[in-house]
């Protein structure tokens, strides 16, 4: 018998004597909870997710079309970044106005390769304003996790509102399962000492998010 | 269930080490009060929190109704994605397994992400028979390992030391497991933090192996979820070329849209934040970005006899916050190691004595190390009546019955030990059904009041080594409500 | 309106004037007050350390000894809770061991007949001002039970505000458990003495001349505590607080003194000479 056979007899042992229970599982749970806490405008949204990734330390910025280029190109020269990572499908006017070498990912690179970049810009999946959470799924722009992962500094740019959801709820709809999926709420950060808050471990230790408009 | 934890003392006789270190007390007060505070403000901005609360339950405890169903589906999806998947009855069948898919790599060396099922089954010391080194890469847990040290809390295992503890084991360990501590270092957190930053940095960048638990796996689509903070399980699930995922069959949820519930519950409950800083989910393997090989290895290891009890399964709901450790009277004084287990805290005392049995005289133990104030019920983010399943645990050690053991039925005799207490409630409730001989005791302690010692000898000592005993009232109450109030009426 | 006192045992071998203050107060607001002689355990401490089926004979006869009233009220968060949640899974738990319907039928029904004694005053009797007087600093100790299982909420807290002279202080943790626990203390006697001395810091933090509390095993814990210690402060059940009034004040003793109480009432004057507590 198979390691697989004795576990599944034991639950089945387990639950024998039980009821049958034939409902269907979209109508077995209450889900009395909201979909969204409050109401709120669209504007008011992309406020609150300013506010809650700038409360995890993260550091907001807004701009237009216009401005983005100026406005990355400034981030990264503010951080000192010399090679920049870019995924592809990044839009070219992103970083078209940097100054320091942009580094292609390829897939054959190495994880030091990765470790010599000082900084990472891509775009989003979606971004969630309860919660201050931006969420990459290895779409354009974005590229594989690892490279928001090993460089020290990652921009990010969130097209707001087109890519803001208010809640949770409404993030998960949204999201492929299936792609990897990488959620991130501000710079990483750790309480094991005394239960002080040091943002900055092993991820980026500056993230810099830009709230692109793209309204109208 | 591992050696690590054979042969340790029952909890009343290490927490009376633990109460008397200072400390030890000021550390676990500092830190669970803090996170405590926090969590309450969490929680609060939820209005429908007692909802959210609910459905976390149903959901759960609907998974759990139909666990094999939602196993084999697993299964089917993780290997669909291109994943293995693995079956382990028991934590040497786990240890056994992961072992192989170590060896098979040719490695001998593994990153690891904080796993409370690699801890339950002792999966460090399995590998370090084999000559394997695992390197703990959570924060906390490189502090626990460094220090040769047990972790002593569920979030934050090495609540137990202070910043210039955790100092003093980064100058004087770290040089034995890479790159040793800076010169000069400090007991800043953030120069702490940094430290391992810099120690771990070449392990992530160079090992090929990764292990890690995980918080949830969704049955329909085979992803795997895990919720961090540092980054270092980012590092773990992402840079590896082979990974391998413990996790206990509970763990299962049927959809992904079920993750709409604990992703709002779990972090608010457990770091006390809106949300924690990563999430990471994957789905078997992904061309070009992640591991090659994923492996997932399903643990059993006393989960199943746990779903055998109809009252004590609710335990299976847990999702790993802990916070019932962050409010629990008992846990702040007495401290995690107490609890002998990868598990302390409340859910410690109720999943320990389920996971493990009632046989020692550690797990026999833990079901008393409780005064039974439902803090924890209070908090729990998936409803665990956790004083409930201890009153039922406590009935199982000192009444015995039948009870499932490695899957068979096993009738436990009562837990020796207990033979005067028990003697003692027999005799109570024979006089407590019998009122006339609660009478004839009441007037025998008036009569002899005089003679009552504010101190007591044998067991009773507890008691009055720490605290007076009332004095003995010259007339109970009902002899003066006889005395007044009997003309009036009396009993029905 | 008549009800029944269901004064615990506890009560009524430890702490009669407890129960005689829960008497006097009640028939003062007009309750005829009854008290079944038949009466003796809820069985809560059998069925907490571990001793259902040694409870369900405790329980059973509980249930028939109050069977009859309307309202049964007791000076005891923890008692109540037994009653009103822990009962009723008595007879759920006997069911499921094929024991059939019986003790669940049995056990129907008080519990939602029982109230705790500040639940019976602001709930049913709809007061919170109940002519009390208590010319002392006070500072109040939510017990567990009472808290979490029976919900009372800011009840006890109400009905201290009404006292006439009562100064309420604000007691720091006042919602961790004071450590009791019932066999607890005896079983883990040094985290319960942990936590137990650690509550009486606090109350003697508060500045306050009185710990209050509405569950005597509780304060029989605490009081062991602080007559150990030698500390000022003094345990008083909340049902003699209430009972208190100008005419027939409770005093309390001395510092150092035992810390058992009595309110002032004839048949009760002897000993409260012997003991000190009047002057």
């Amino acid at each position: 018998m198979s390691s697989k056979d004795i576990v599944l007899g034991r639950v089945r042992r387990a639950l024998a004597g039980a009821p049958a229970d034939t409902t269907p599982y979209e109508q077995a749970i209450a889900r009395a909870y909201v979909r969204e806490h409050g109401r709120r405008t669209t504007e008011q949204t992309v406020d609150l997710l300013a506010e809650h990734l700038a409360d995890y330390r993260a550091h907001v910025h807004r701009t237009d079309a216009a401005g983005l280029a100026g406005l990355i190109a400034r981030l990264l020269t503010d951080r000192g970044a010399r090679r920049v990572l870019v995924p592809a499908g990044l839009p070219p006017q992103w970083p078209a106005a940097v100054d320091a070498t942009r580094v292609e990912d390829r897939p054959d690179a190495t994880h030091d390769d990765l470790d010599s970049v000082d900084s990472v810009v891509t775009g989003c999946a979606l971004a969630i304003a309860e919660t201050g959470t931006i969420v990459l799924d290895a779409g354009p722009a974005q590229g594989r996790r690892r490279i928001t992962l090993v460089p020290d500094h990652h921009v990010c740019v969130i097209r707001a509102p087109g890519q803001v959801v208010a809640s949770l709820p409404q993030a998960l709809e949204r999201l492929v399962p299936t792609r990897p999926l990488t959620w991130i709420s501000g710079p990483s950060a750790t309480s094991d000492i005394e239960l002080q808050r040091v943002e900055g471990v092993h991820g980026p230790r500056r993230l810099d998010v830009v709230l692109l408009d793209d309204a109208g | 269930m591992s050696s690590t934890f054979l042969g340790l003392p029952s909890f009343p006789v290490a927490a009376r080490e633990s109460t008397r270190d200072g400390q030890l007390r000021a550390n676990l007060r500092h830190a669970t009060h803090t996170i405590r505070a926090k969590r309450a403000v969490a929680v609060g901005e939820l209005s429908d929190w007692g909802e959210l609360r609910a459905a976390g339950a149903a959901i759960k405890d609907h998974t759990l109704a139909h666990l094999d169903h939602y196993l084999q589906q697993l299964e089917q999806a993780v290997t669909a994605a291109g994943g293995h998947v693995h079956w382990a009855a028991d934590a040497d069948e786990a240890n056994r397994i992961v072992t192989d898919l170590v060896h098979a790599t040719g490695e001998t060396e593994v990153v690891k992400v904080k796993s409370m099922a690699t801890q339950e089954i002792g999966l460090n010391e399995a590998l370090a028979a084999q000559g394997i080194r695992a390197y703990e890469t959570d924060l906390a847990e490189l502090i626990v390992q460094l220090g040769d040290d047990r972790p002593s809390h569920i979030l934050v295992p090495a609540i137990h030391k202070n910043r210039a503890e955790i100092r003093d084991i980064f100058r004087t360990q770290m040089a034995a497991w890479g790159r040793p501590a800076p010169q000069g270092l400090s007991d800043e957190p953030a120069a702490l933090a940094e430290a391992a930053r810099l120690h771990l940095r070449q392990k992530f960048l160079h090992t090929k192996v990764g292990i890690s638990g995980a918080n949830f796996m969704v049955a329909d689509t085979g992803t795997l979820v895990v919720l961090e903070s540092e980054g270092n399980g980012r590092m773990c699930l992402t840079l590896p070329e082979t990974l391998i995922s413990v996790v206990g069959i509970e763990k299962i949820v049927p959809t992904f849209r079920d993750l709409e519930v604990f992703l709002q519950t779990l972090p608010r409950s457990s770091t006390a934040e809106r949300m924690n800083p990563y999430t990471t989910m994957w789905t078997g393997t992904t061309d070009g970005d992640g591991p090659k090989e994923f492996h997932l290895v399903l643990l059993d290891n006393g989960r199943t006899d746990t779903l055998a009890d109809t009252v004590g399964r609710q335990a299976l709901r847990c999702i790993r916050c802990s916070a019932c450790l962050n409010v629990c009277p008992v846990y702040e004084r007495a401290g995690g190691h107490a609890y002998g287990s990868a598990y302390p805290g409340p859910i410690g005392a109720i999943l320990t004595p389920q996971l493990r049995g009632t046989a020692t005289e550690l797990d026999a133990s833990l079901p008393y190390a409780s005064s039974l104030c439902g803090a924890c019920y209070d908090v729990c983010p998936v409803a665990i009546d956790i004083p409930d399943i201890l009153v039922h645990l406590r009935q199982r050690v000192v009444e015995g019955g039948e009870t499932v053991r490695g899957g068979v039925k096993t009738v436990l005799e009562p837990a020796k030990g207990h033979t005067t207490e028990r003697a003692a409630m027999r005799a109570a409730r024979w006089v407590f059904t019998h009122p006339a001989a609660f009478a004839a005791g009441r007037r025998a302690a008036t009569a002899t009041r005089r003679l009552h010692s504010r101190r007591l000898p044998g067991p009773g000592r507890a008691w009055t080594d720490t605290r007076d005993l009332p004095a003995v009232p010259a007339q109970s109450f009902r002899a003066w409500w006889q005395r007044t109030h009997t003309t009036k009426g009396g009993t029905p | 309106m008549r009800a029944a006192l269901f004064l615990t045992c506890v009560n009524d071998t430890l702490y009669p004037d407890t129960g005689r203050a829960v008497v006097r107060l009640l028939e003062r607001l007009g309750v005829e007050v009854d008290f079944p002689l038949a009466q003796t355990c809820c069985g809560q401490a059998h069925y907490n350390t571990g001793y259902r089926h040694e409870a369900e004979p405790l329980a059973r006869r509980h249930a028939r000894v109050f069977r009859d009233y309307d309202y049964v009220v007791t000076p005891s968060g923890s008692c109540a809770a037994m009653v009103r949640d822990i009962h009723p899974r008595l007879g759920g738990r006997a069911r499921a061991e094929g024991r059939g319907d019986g003790l669940a039928r049995d056990l129907t029904g008080t519990g939602t007949r029982t109230y705790e004694l500040t639940e019976f005053l602001v709930d049913v009797l709809g007061v919170t001002d109940v002519g009390a007087y208590f010319p002392h600093t006070v500072t109040y100790h939510p017990t567990c039970h009472g808290l979490r299982m029976l919900g009372l909420g800011d009840r006890p807290r109400r009905l201290l505000e009404a006292v006439r002279g009562l100064e309420l202080r604000e007691l720091a943790g006042a919602e961790e458990c004071c450590g009791f626990g019932g066999t607890f203390a005896v079983k883990n006697s040094d985290v319960s003495a942990a936590m137990g001395a650690d509550k009486v810091a606090n109350a003697v933090r508060s500045g306050a001349e009185v710990l209050c509390a509405a569950d005597n095993s509780c304060l029989m814990h605490l009081g062991g505590t602080i007559a150990r210690q030698g500390t000022a402060i003094r345990p008083v059940h909340i049902a003699e607080i209430l009972a208190s009034t100008r005419e027939e004040p409770l005093r309390l003793p001395a510092t150092g003194a035992p810390v058992h109480m009595t309110v002032g009432r004839p048949g009760t004057e002897a000993r409260a000479r012997r003991e000190g507590t009047h002057r």
